[in-house]
C-alpha cells in the first residue's frame, strides 16, 4: 500500500476563499477514496488578516498539521502572501501563486480584474490555483466538478467551472 | 447502508454538533466564542434546538435544568467561558444529574482567537467532573456518545475538552446508528441531592469522591484509552491532537493514548511505563498528566517547559522526543487582522483618538483597535472587564487624569457581563463620574454574526424577546444616556459627557458592515412571517 501523503498549503487573506479552496480539495480527495486531513485557525484572522489552510490525504493521515518544509504544494491566492509562506515547500515542491496569473508588469490582485484577456477575478482566482493544481494530482476531473458544485451556490457553477478549466491549461511543465 | 450512515467529510464540531442530534440531545446552549461556536449553530442547521444565551454561566445553569429533568443538554463554550461557569460547574458535580449534561470546553493552545492559553484540563480536577479528550473529527462523534452514556451511568456531568485544531481540522466521520434516549422528562423531587445546603453538601462531596475513585477503577479497563505497540525502547503517553502528532513522528514508538483524561487511569498508565525502557509523556499546554504521573509514583519524563507555549506539531513533538531544547525560529510574519474597511467602530476610534483618553476595553473586534493606525485601547482584560477596570482608574487616579478614562465595550460582550458593571457604576459612582461607550453593531461580529439578547433574534435568526440598552440601562439608574450613529453627534455627546463629573453611557449604533445584508434579510424574513 502507498502510504505516501500528499501535504498542500493553500494561503492568502482573510475574506479571499482560502477555505473554500480547502474545502473544495479535500472533498475531492474525499471522493476519490483517500484519507483525509484538513486544519485551519479561524477567528481572528477573518478581519483580513493571513490566514492558512492544511490539507492532507492518502491512505492513512494522522495529524491535521502540514509538517514544516514538507509541503509539496503551496497555492497563495495574494501576491502579498508569497514571502511569508514559502518555508512551507519541500525543496522539490510547487509553488503555485496567483501572481502568475497577473500580466507583465503587473503586482496588485486587482489588477486581476481589469485583464480582459482571462477569466480570472479577484473573486474566483482560487478555483483558478485548483485548476492549476488539478494537473499535478490524479483525481478525475468528474470529482473536481463535483466538489466545485458542492461549495458554491448554483449561480457561480459556469463561472467557476470555466474559471477551474482556464486554470488547468496555465499549468505549467 | 443509508444516506444517514454514509461517511462524510466534516469538521470537529460538527461531528460534535451531528452527534448531539443523533443523541436526540434535547436542548444544545452556549455563548459565542472561538473555536466553538460551529457547534451549537450547526446542530441548530441538522435541525437540533440549540440557544445561545447571555453567558456561560447562565447557558451551564440552564444546561443544568435541562439534565435535572432527566433530558440530555449539551452546553458549549470556549476555555474561558469556563471560568464564567465554574460557579454552577463546580456545585452540579456534587449534586449529580439524572439526565445527560455534556460541557464542551474548546481550549485555544497557541491563542489563535483569545487573550490567554489556559488549560482546562485543570478544571476537570479542581471541580471532579470526568473529561474526554478527542484527537480528530471521527472521535468527536464518538466520544460524544461514550459522554452521554458516561453521564447517565454516573448521573455525574463530563467535561468534554476539545482544542482548536479538533474543532477546526476536518476530517472523515463515519457516524452510527441514532440512539435518542428513550424515558420522556421528568421531575423527581429529591432536594437531599438537589438542594446545596451545607448538610446536603457535605455527604454530596463524600459521594462524588467515591464516585470518581469508582470512575477512575471502570477507566483502568476503559476502550477509551489505547494502546498502539511498537517498539519498547520508546514508550509515549499522550491524549487528544497531540496524540496524531506523535503516531507521525514516532511511528516506531509504543504510545499509549489516553481517551478519558480524568480520572487517569493510573494503574494502565503504570503498567504501560513498566513496559518500555523510556517513558515520555507528550501533551499541549501545561504539565498535567506528567505531574499526576510523577506523583503516582510511576516514573515518566515530561516535555521541557519550552513547549508549553503554543500548540504543539509533528516537528515539536520530534525536537520533545529528541530532547531537542534549541530556540525555535518563528514562522515569517503574516498581515496581522485590522477594522474591516467600513467598520463602524473605525469612525469610532477616529472619533475617541481626538479626546486623548484612557481607554479602557473590552473583548471582541473593537480590540483590534490596539494595534495601527489606531492604536487606541488601553486595557484588555477579559469579558466585561472594561467597565470594572475604567471604573478602578476612575477611582485611584488624580482626578484631572481620572477625567481621561473612558470604557469601551461592545453590544453582545456588554450583554454577556456588561451589565453588572453599570450596578456597580451606580452604586459606587467614582468622584468624578464615569463614561461608557458602548459600541452596538447589532451582531456579535468577531465571532461570526451571532445574535444576541440584543438583536431580539434567535440563535436562528427568528424574532424573539429583545432587550433594549437604553432602557435598561436608564432603569438601572444611570441619569445620561444617549443612542447616536453619526460622527458629529458623538463626538460632541463625548466631549461634553467627558466635562462633567457624572455617569453617561454612550451607545453608539451603527450596524457592522459584514453583517448589514444577512440582518437586512432576517428582519424582512421575521417581518413577512408576522404579516
Amino acid at each position: 500500500m502507498d502510504t505516501r501523503i500528499t501535504n498542500v498549503v493553500i494561503a492568502g487573506l482573510g475574506g479571499q476563499g482560502v477555505i473554500r479552496a480547502a474545502n473544495i480539495l479535500a472533498e475531492t480527495a474525499f471522493r476519490a477514496g483517500l484519507d483525509v486531513k484538513q486544519g485551519e485557525i479561524h477567528g481572528m484572522s477573518q478581519r483580513g488578516g493571513s490566514v492558512t489552510s492544511d490539507i492532507r490525504f492518502g491512505a492513512k493521515v494522522h495529524s491535521p498539521m502540514v509538517p514544516t518544509g514538507e509541503a509539496d504544494f503551496v497555492l497563495v491566492m495574494h501576491p502579498s502572501q508569497e514571502a511569508n509562506n514559502s518555508h512551507h515547500l519541500k525543496k522539490e515542491g510547487i509553488f503555485i501563486s496567483v501572481s502568475g496569473f497577473l500580466g507583465e508588469g503587473k503586482s496588485k490582485i486587482s489588477d486581476l480584474d481589469a485583464d480582459e484577456s482571462n477569466p480570472v477575478t479577484e473573486r474566483n482566482c482560487n478555483i483558478a490555483l485548483l485548476g492549476i493544481l488539478s494537473e499535478y494530482l490524479p483525481f478525475d476531473d468528474a470529482l473536481w466538478e463535483a466538489s466545485i458544485r458542492g461549495n458554491l451556490p448554483a449561480r457561480f457553477h459556469d463561472d467557476n467551472l470555466e474559471v477551474f478549466a482556464y486554470g488547468k491549461t496555465r499549468a505549467a511543465f | 447502508m443509508t444516506k444517514d450512515l454514509e461517511p462524510r467529510l466534516m469538521s470537529g464540531n460538527q461531528a460534535v454538533a451531528l452527534a448531539a442530534l443523533h443523541l436526540g440531545v434535547s436542548l444544545g446552549v452556549g455563548y459565542p466564542g472561538t473555536p466553538s461556536t460551529e457547534i451549537l449553530e450547526n446542530f441548530s442547521l441538522f435541525g437540533g434546538l440549540a440557544q445561545w444565551s447571555p453567558n456561560e454561566k447562565v447557558a451551564l445553569e440552564v444546561g443544568i435544568g435541562v439534565a435535572y429533568s432527566g433530558a440530555r443538554a449539551l452546553v458549549t463554550m470556549k476555555h474561558v467561558g469556563v471560568n464564567v461557569a465554574a460557579d454552577p460547574l463546580f456545585t452540579v458535580a456534587y449534586t449529580g444529574v439524572p439526565g445527560g449534561l455534556v460541557l464542551i470546553s474548546a481550549d485555544d493552545p497557541g491563542m489563535g482567537s483569545s487573550q490567554n492559553e489556559q488549560d482546562n484540563r485543570r478544571y476537570a480536577v479542581a471541580a471532579g467532573v470526568m473529561m474526554l479528550e478527542p484527537a480528530d473529527a471521527q472521535e468527536s462523534y464518538d466520544f460524544l456518545f461514550e459522554a452521554f452514556r458516561l453521564s447517565e451511568e454516573w448521573k455525574l456531568p463530563v467535561l468534554f475538552r476539545m482544542t482548536t485544531r479538533v474543532c477546526h481540522s476536518r476530517g472523515i466521520v463515519r457516524p452510527r446508528t441514532a440512539s435518542p434516549q428513550e424515558e420522556a422528562p421528568a421531575f423527581v423531587r429529591d432536594p437531599r441531592t438537589y438542594v446545596m445546603i451545607p448538610g446536603y453538601a457535605r455527604p454530596a462531596h463524600k459521594r462524588l469522591r467515591q464516585k470518581l475513585n469508582d470512575i477512575q477503577q471502570w477507566n483502568e479497563s476503559s476502550a477509551l484509552n489505547e494502546i498502539h505497540e511498537g517498539d519498547s525502547s520508546l514508550g509515549i503517553i499522550t491524549a487528544g491532537v497531540t496524540y496524531l502528532h506523535t503516531r507521525e513522528a514516532a511511528p516506531e514508538a509504543s504510545v499509549l493514548k489516553l481517551g478519558m483524561t480524568y480520572p487517569l487511569p493510573l494503574e494502565t498508565i503504570r503498567k504501560f511505563a513498566a513496559s518500555v525502557d523510556r517513558c515520555l509523556v507528550i501533551e499541549e499546554n501545561d504539565p498535567y498528566m506528567v505531574d499526576a504521573i510523577l506523583a503516582a509514583g510511576i516514573p515518566c519524563e515530561g516535555k521541557e517547559e519550552m513547549y508549553r507555549f503554543g500548540e504543539l506539531n509533528i516537528a515539536r513533538v520530534k525536537h520533545i522526543i529528541d530532547g531537542d531544547h534549541g530556540d525555535e525560529a518563528p514562522p515569517p510574519p503574516g498581515k496581522p487582522p485590522e477594522l474591516c474597511k467600513g467598520c463602524p467602530h473605525r469612525m469610532a476610534f477616529a472619533v475617541m483618538n481626538k479626546f486623548n483618553c484612557i481607554i479602557a476595553g473590552d473583548i471582541g473586534c473593537y480590540t483590534l483597535s490596539v494595534l495601527p493606525p489606531f492604536e487606541s485601547l488601553d486595557t484588555c482584560v477579559c469579558m466585561g472587564a472594561s467597565v470594572g477596570v475604567g471604573l478602578g482608574l476612575r477611582h485611584a487616579l488624580p482626578d484631572e487624569e481620572a477625567r481621561r478614562v473612558i470604557s469601551v465595550i461592545g453590544d453582545s460582550t456588554f450583554v454577556h457581563s456588561g451589565l453588572t458593571g453599570i450596578v456597580e457604576m451606580v452604586y459606587n459612582p467614582p468622584k468624578t463620574g464615569h463614561v461608557l461607550v458602548i459600541l452596538d453593531n447589532g451582531t456579535t461580529a468577531m465571532t461570526g454574526m451571532q445574535e444576541h439578547p440584543g438583536t431580539g433574534r434567535a440563535l436562528d435568526h427568528e424574532q424573539t424577546g429583545k432587550l433594549v440598552f437604553e432602557n435598561v440601562i436608564r432603569a438601572m439608574g444611570v441619569p445620561n444616556v444617549h443612542v447616536v450613529s453619526r460622527p458629529q453627534d458623538f463626538e460632541a455627546l463625548l466631549r461634553e459627557s467627558l466635562e462633567k463629573d457624572e455617569l453617561s453611557v454612550i451607545i453608539l449604533r451603527k450596524v457592522c458592515i459584514l453583517a448589514e445584508p444577512k440582518l437586512a434579510r432576517y428582519e424582512a424574513a421575521n417581518k413577512t412571517t408576522k404579516d
